[in-house]
């Protein structure tokens, strides 16, 4: 055991294991768990997108595409970018496919960071940002957004932690855990404190179809703010597409270019029939992402006021499909009462903490389940909190 | 009619599920238990919604399996009431369960339920051809019904998703 060890690397080792495993072991082990701990969503992908791949392997196109992605498939989001987000890249040096956002954001920070390099990440979030830094040789330098602004960031938090070793700032809106989607006021904000600190944005955008209230704003979209943000998006929450591993990056040039060589190196390029699947997806999926978007917004309505009537604090998430109450007036951890509720109700929540330090006294509860399995959720849920 | 996008929303989910409870429905589309109930009494009484029916599953009842045959009618319309007078004789018949005009090479396409193919049959030759206006009558016989009003009858939904996930 201790010989094997001695293999691993020390960034490796260093790395601590991602908080939600010991919850999956637990939850997986039990009978009749409802989970409401599911990143993803609970459609199917659209038949004429699972039929769009099928077609593609009857017709025998199982060869590599070039590094980039597919050119029709690169061209199609360069059009749904311009049309949905509008902002235009060039599909011929500016896009890049990629296997999944996770891969998108491992390309982004590996190509931007120099040793020691710091990036700002943003707490409470998803659980990849500050791991995927590390690894890359940076340090994740994280701030703690609170519960009493709504999990918004605020533009003179990232003054107080910038240093001349900043060189990036992660922004995710719709944020997983919280919801929360940053308008275009509180993103230009935040472009200007980015701008006099010369930072560069890698904005996580992968919930962007899924925004409730108002027209979503895309970073990249503010003023000046193309030329250093790297834009991740893909298709797995809006086209209910987890399962095929495919994002893609939009940047300018000279980035996308060095991203580039890091893709082909290490990833050559996505797979092939995800890509002939995704094209169908951008041609003729957004009557079925508005469905599903009708459909996480009635659920969500429905699961946060019902939230709050049984006792747990919880502000109206603007995206996503996550709810994030607050467990406070329990007086329990997250831990201690995702744990119990699971163990007690067969209720699987993940206690916010896994997400960072200002998660604590949060869980994040995704509503992306039946309806039926949310009032039951409920029922349940209303049961442990009288038995306090 | 025109709708507002809450009210569609409601007709919608009610098309879904005719039994949702109503306090469910007003917190999925924002509004009071109170308002919801005022939207779907106006949508009654202007027979937007028309009924509230069940969607049974009869194959698995024991003496009620029954027989669905659809019938391609070709009929003579008349002169001032077009298709409508022979469609009327057609579905006032309590064992036809709908009747539509149809475009292409036949004009009604008449779904009728029996409890066998030979009360089917029956039908057909005694009170369905002898109508004055029908031309001529196909029958089909309906084998296995896998999707009905949008709903698949057998279906393998378990969720395949992992219990926890980032």
């Amino acid at each position: 055991m201790q010989k094997t060890k001695t293999y691993v690397s020390d960034t490796v080792s260093r790395l601590k294991p991602s908080g939600i495993r010991r919850f999956f072991d637990l939850a997986a082990s039990m009978e009749g768990v409802i989970s409401l701990g599911v990143g993803e969503p609970d459609f199917i992908t659209p038949w004429s997108v699972r039929e769009a791949c099928i077609l593609s392997l009857e017709q025998g196109y199982t060869s590599y595409t070039a590094n980039a992605g597919l050119w029709e498939l690169r061209k199609e989001i360069s059009d749904y970018v311009a049309r949905r987000f509008h902002v235009l890249y060039d599909p011929a040096d500016e896009i890049i496919v990629t296997v999944g956002a996770s891969q998108a954001l491992d390309v982004s920070l590996r190509a931007i960071l120099n040793p020691g390099d710091e990036v700002i990440v943003v707490e409470p979030s998803f659980v990849s940002y500050a791991p995927l830094v590390s690894l890359a040789g940076g340090v994740p330098i994280p701030i703690q957004t609170s519960g009493k602004h709504q999990f918004k960031l605020q533009p003179e938090q990232i003054e107080q932690v910038v240093t001349p070793k900043t060189k990036a700032l992660i922004i995710c809106s719709p944020n997983n855990p919280t919801g929360t989607v940053l308008n275009a006021e509180e993103l230009a904000q935040i472009a200007r404190i980015v701008e006099k600190h010369d930072l560069l944005v890698i904005s996580d955008e992968i919930y962007a179809e899924l925004c409730y209230e108002e027209q979503y704003t895309s970073f990249p979209a503010i003023d000046r703010m193309r030329e250093r943000t790297i834009l991740i998006n893909g298709f797995s929450k809006g086209f209910a597409m987890t399962g095929w591993r495919l994002g893609f990056i939009a940047a300018p040039r000279e980035l996308a270019t060095a991203m580039l060589k890091i893709h082909q190196y290490t990833m050559m390029c996505a797979p092939t029939m995800a890509q002939y699947a995704a094209i169908e997806a951008l041609q003729n999926g957004a009557a079925d992402v508005e469905q599903m978007k009708k459909s996480y917004r009635q659920r969500r309505n429905f699961f946060v006021q019902s939230l709050n009537e049984i006792g747990l604090s919880c502000h109206m998430p603007g995206g996503a499909f996550y709810a994030f109450p607050s467990i406070r007036s329990t007086g329990m951890t997250s831990e201690r009462f995702a744990e119990r509720l699971l163990l007690e109700e067969k209720v699987a929540v993940v206690p916010g903490h896994v997400f960072g330090v200002s998660g604590e006294g949060y869980i994040r509860c995704s509503y992306a389940s039946s309806l039926e399995q949310l009032q039951e959720a409920i029922r349940r849920m209303k049961r442990f909190l009288e038995r306090l | 009619m025109k709708l507002t996008e809450k009210e569609i929303e409601i007709v919608e989910l009610l098309e879904k599920n005719a039994r949702l409870p109503i306090d469910t429905m007003a917190k999925m589309v924002s509004l009071s238990v109170s308002e919801v109930e005022d939207i779907i009494r106006k949508l009654e009484e202007a027979k937007v919604i028309v009924q509230y029916a069940t969607i049974v599953d009869w194959r698995k009842v024991d003496g009620h399996e029954g027989v669905t045959a659809m019938i391609d009618v070709k009929v003579t319309p008349k002169r001032g009431v077009g298709f409508d007078e022979v469609a009327e004789r057609i579905y006032r018949f309590p064992e036809v369960k709908s009747v539509y005009l149809m475009s292409g090479a036949y004009d009604l396409s008449v779904v009728i339920e029996g409890r066998s193919m030979s009360e089917i049959a029956h039908f057909v030759s005694e009170k369905l051809s002898t109508l004055d206006s029908v031309i001529s009558t196909t029958t089909h016989f309906i084998l296995k019904k896998y999707k009905h009003d949008g709903t698949v009858f057998e279906q393998g939904d378990q969720d395949r998703r992992i219990v926890v996930a980032p």
